[in-house]
């Protein structure tokens, strides 16, 4: 897999957003991430790598370690950030709305 | 379906609103602001504290599924006016972004809708930007499966 990859398309995935929103509080190695998730270790890796291809992940030795960090970079040039930023918005809200009308005191 | 949420955010500034209108009177939508359980199940996170009033303290937790905490939030607030508004900072603990200012007004539209507006400052252009790309939804994002969990048994009763 040696194909450049689409940021768009490397974004489209739920755990590689995840991957992004954790790397993003703080820095981590490979293992710290993939620690995160019940997938295999492997599974994390390759979504890795593909985040790394497009260069929205950046490694960073540090001794004997890799430490991804976000390109924060490479993230600007998403461009229409908006959509994606909505719907999650909107899904939540969606939760909420449904959680509370079970809530609902019968009348 | 439509996507019931808008979202004004201006080229080069450091704030956003969001919008959205509910099928539910306003005083359940205020409720899932402020009963830790609510707020919990349609957040996915865990409400450590959460005390309703002026110069009271909040503090979230999300963990991933094996239990591992992935993020810890907190904030204070300002004001607190039930059925109408909270007013309250935000803050993610051990990371590299700035706090941020929530202004949350609710508004009644019927006996059984309502509207929420969030007004959100950022302390940059820049860290408006950010947050957005990342598509900041630490609580969503890692607990979603227990949230569905929570929903489906909802559901079954």
């Amino acid at each position: 897999m040696d194909i450049r990859r689409d940021v768009f398309q490397a974004l489209a995935d739920p755990t590689r957003r995840a991957i992004i929103t954790l790397v993003a509080i703080h820095a981590m190695t490979p293992g710290a991430i993939a620690e995160h998730f019940d997938s295999r270790r492997q599974t994390i890796s390759k979504h890795i790598q593909i985040l790394t291809e497009c260069a929205l992940l950046e490694p960073r030795h540090e001794g004997r370690e890799i430490f991804y960090y976000v390109n924060a970079k490479k993230m600007k040039e998403v461009a229409d950030f908006i959509e994606p930023f909505r719907n999650m918005w909107d899904d939540r809200f969606n939760k909420l709305e449904m959680i509370m009308k079970k809530n609902k005191p019968q009348k | 379906m439509e996507r019931k949420t808008k979202i004004h955010a201006e080229d080069g500034k450091q704030d956003l609103v969001i919008t959205r209108e509910f099928d539910l009177p306003v005083e359940l939508l205020f409720q899932a602001y402020v009963v830790p359980d609510l707020v919990e199940q349609w957040m996915g996170t865990k409400v450590l504290k959460l005390e309703n009033r002026k110069h009271g303290s909040w503090q979230f937790q999300t963990s991933d599924a094996k239990g591992n905490v992935v993020f810890q939030a907190n904030g204070v607030i300002h004001e607190f006016v039930p059925n109408l508004k909270i007013t309250r900072t935000f803050e993610m603990e051990n990371s590299s972004f700035a706090v941020q200012l929530e202004f949350l007004e609710f508004e009644s539209l019927s006996a059984d809708t309502s509207k929420l507006n969030m007004h959100i400052v950022y302390r940059s252009i820049a860290m408006r930007d950010q947050m957005m790309q990342m598509g900041f939804a630490p609580g969503l994002n890692m607990a979603h499966n227990r949230l569905q969990s929570v929903i489906s048994k909802l559901n079954k009763n």
